[in-house]
């Protein structure tokens, strides 16, 4: 049995360096920057899955980005418009029994970007944010997402005195892996909370979260408790819903 | 608990989704039906397949949930307008398949009937095939014996709610805003109107009764089957529009913009339609004008289904995307003529401004952008009747829904090209909304129609930021590229 192909290894970097961008589109020197490897490697790393389909580029001699072959092999990949029209109904219903604002996430680097944004239903001044990042380890959202995929590098920034360290952000990410819901408490702003669950496709991958976020005295019984359960089982059963719009239950 | 189910009969599906009394979605349920193309122009369907789908939708729907027909306090009914059907009153059969909207069968018919506005005033309508009245006529000319078994009381016409009401309660029913898109009925009286029925040659005594649209038509499994509303007047009601100058946009397969106007028809001298929103009981009737775009949405799937850059309707934002602006290209999708405000039935499609710069990206674009471009013209045309009618129906906000809304970079486009904020409820849902706050209303399980309103929530709100300088650019563009697009059907062509 012969060892790893290391060509094959590197093509597989390429991609997924590619899929962590989005529709952020990367250059031969910035994929060779990123991940440690000569410019003209990359290149004919590129130009084989040019060939095939897995990668392309809008004009000759400009950035690369996800080719369309790659969409229709049924990889994990989960356009986040899609995401949206999907959960559509079910993120309004959220929103209305709880009172709060909702919004969905997907991992975009070591970032949540996120791809839906419904307003609180009060009426009052909202400013649509989809498309925006937020941090991943203190939100609920991001939470949900890492606990059932990657790991992100990079420094974890202290928004507040209750950011999580990496120790305890490990254990309650372990946490959440068992409970299949996440919430973050006072970790990002000061006086806010949070709730998510994770979002399965068809093959049972985590391929987005669905949460709502407000003030501590209307998502907790009290400041230093973590949201309320009624709370918590309307975001699982909008994040049920969404995932059997997606094929990803039975039930 | 009880909750409210609305079936939303529509052209490519049936759906029942259930409500609670927040307007929130407890459960959803779909099946598609067959499109029936049987020559060029021609768009059938099966009635008693439509029947069956309608009753499994029902069922699926509350057994998604775990409901039982007790737990249901009223149905609703909302459907596609002008598909016609002509049935046996002692058998149940349909005599022939379903006409629908889309038909063009009854070109030939409609020339013949003369004037384009001949019964604008009394119906509020432009003669067109889109229409009910001529596709019955064309009925009672094509098929065998027809004729004569209508005039003896042996069938029955309905449009798709009267076919289901019919079959759900045995009561032979439709309502004002259905009956309004027949173009046999007055829009003043709200009843047939002899001279339009006459015009027509249809015999008076296969139409159905003219209802309300809220009101109970008669039981289903013990259920009261409470309301009947045309798909774009349930959305209308679905976004609580009940005060005259109120409108919303409704964005599917075509684009729908219908404003209230108030208890008195308005006709329109830049072609909309003068239609009836709703009418309440015994309450006086909502006018509304209209603004219909036959195909924005429909473009999309095009996109997707024949051009095949695509794999689903939501990825061509992501296309989109990929590209800052449209690179200089539109394309008007006068797939079947272009209908409001412009009714050129002799129109074709075409992508204007095309060069070697142009990639999938700015197609994509340029697909988006003329759902946008389109609603502006009807925009344009709703404000100017306003002028004329000295009405204060000044669109200052637009209210959206339907599944296109989904779609963040379209919602931007369409502030920007406005130039007016874009706001989209809570419940995206507002044609089977519309249809289960009717039957709500009918049935007491809300009060009044500001228990309604007070349900109204904004989801999501885009603001305009565009340059006028570059709107206006665009605008003058895109009226180059409609200008392009008329005409171009000969003679000779079939």
């Amino acid at each position: 049995m012969p060892g790893p192909i290391q060509s094959i290894q590197r093509a597989a970097e390429v991609l997924k360096l590619l899929a962590r961008g989005g529709a952020h589109q990367l250059s031969v020197g910035e994929i060779a920057r990123a991940l440690g490897l000569a410019k003209p490697t990359v290149h004919g790393i590129l130009r084989t899955l040019q060939e095939v389909g897995f990668v392309e580029q809008e004009v000759e001699g400009g950035k690369y980005r996800l080719g369309a072959a790659l969409f229709h092999i049924g990889t994990s990949y989960l356009d986040g418009n899609e995401l949206r029209a999907k959960a559509l109904n079910w993120s309004d219903t959220l929103a209305m029994r709880a009172r709060e604002a909702v919004r969905i996430g997907v991992m975009h680097g070591r970032h949540v970007l996120v791809v839906h944004h419904v307003f609180r239903p009060d009426n009052s001044r909202q400013t649509l944010d989809t498309g925006s990042l937020l941090p991943w380890h203190a939100t609920a959202l991001g939470k949900a997402l890492v606990a059932f995929g990657e790991w992100p590098d990079g420094d974890l920034q202290r928004f507040t005195r209750h950011t999580l360290d990496p120790e305890e952000l490990r254990a309650a990410v372990d946490v959440v892996r068992d409970r299949d819901w996440a919430y973050d408490l006072h970790e990002l702003v000061e006086g806010e909370a949070s709730a998510a669950a994770p979002i399965r496709d068809r093959r049972g991958v985590v391929v987005g979260a669905i949460g709502v976020s407000g003030p501590v005295e209307r998502l907790c019984e009290s400041p230093d408790q973590p949201p309320r359960l009624e709370l918590v089982s309307y975001v699982r059963e909008a994040a049920r819903s969404v995932s059997r719009e997606l094929g990803g239950l039975s039930w | 608990m009880a909750y409210i189910a609305a079936i939303d009969q529509g052209t490519t599906s049936s759906r029942c989704i259930v409500f609670d009394q927040s307007g929130g979605i407890v459960s959803v349920a779909q099946r598609e039906h067959r499109q029936i193309f049987p020559r060029p122009g021609w768009v059938e369907h099966d009635a008693t397949e439509i029947w069956t789908n309608v009753q499994a939708v029902v069922r699926d729907a509350l057994a998604h949930a775990s409901l039982t027909y007790a737990d249901i306090a009223a149905f609703g009914i909302t459907n596609q307008r002008e598909t016609t059907v002509v049935w046996d009153k002692a058998t149940g059969e349909p005599v022939h398949n379903a006409i629908v909207w889309q038909d063009t069968r009854t070109d030939a018919l409609i020339k013949q009937l003369g004037d384009q506005d001949r019964f604008r005033e009394r119906s509020g309508l432009p003669l067109a095939t889109y229409f009910s009245g001529p596709k019955l006529r064309w009925l009672l000319d094509n098929v065998d014996g027809l004729r004569a078994r209508a005039e003896n009381g042996e069938v029955l016409f309905g449009t798709m709610d009267t076919w289901l009401i019919w079959n759900l309660t045995g009561r032979h029913v439709t309502d004002v805003t259905n009956a309004s898109r027949t173009m046999l009925m007055n829009l003043e009286t709200l009843d047939w109107d002899p001279e339009l029925v006459e015009a027509m040659d249809v015999p008076r005594g296969v139409l159905p009764e003219i209802r309300s649209s809220s009101e109970v038509y008669g039981s289903y499994e013990g259920v009261p089957v409470a309301s009947a509303l045309g798909d774009q007047q349930a959305a209308l009601f679905g976004q609580t529009c009940f005060s005259p100058g109120e409108g919303k946009c409704t964005y599917g397969t075509g684009a729908f913009l219908l404003v209230n106007t108030g208890a008195k028809p308005v006709l329109s001298r830049n072609g909309l339609l003068t239609t009836v929103g709703y009418r309440i009981g015994d309450e006086p009737a909502a006018y509304a004008l209209e603004g219909a775009v036959a195909v924005t949405g429909a473009l999309v799937q095009w996109f997707r289904d024949k051009i095949g850059l695509i794999g689903s309707a939501a990825e061509i934002e992501t296309l989109a995307r990929t590209v800052d602006d449209n690179g200089g290209a539109y394309f008007v999708p006068a797939f079947s003529g272009l209908f409001a405000p412009h009714w050129r039935s002799d129109a074709r499609g075409v992508i204007a401004g095309l060069t070697g710069y142009i990639s999938r990206g700015h197609l994509a674009r340029a697909v988006l952008e003329a759902s946008a471009w389109q609603t502006r013209e009807v925009v344009d045309a709703m404000n100017a009747d306003a002028v004329n009618a000295h009405s204060a129906a000044d669109l200052t906000t637009l209210r959206v829904d339907g599944g296109m809304t989904a779609n963040n970079l379209l919602m931007q486009f369409l502030s920007d090209v406005l130039d007016v904020p874009v706001v989209r409820p809570i419940v995206a849902e507002t044609t089977c909304l519309g249809a289960a706050y009717a039957a709500g209303l009918a049935v007491g399980y809300w009060t009044g129609t500001d228990e309604l309103k007070a349900n109204w929530h904004k989801a999501a709100q885009w603001e305009p930021s565009m340059e006028p300088a570059a709107r206006d650019r665009g605008y003058r563009k895109w009226k180059k590229a409609v200008e392009r697009t008329v005409g171009w059907m000969d003679e000779d062509d079939d």
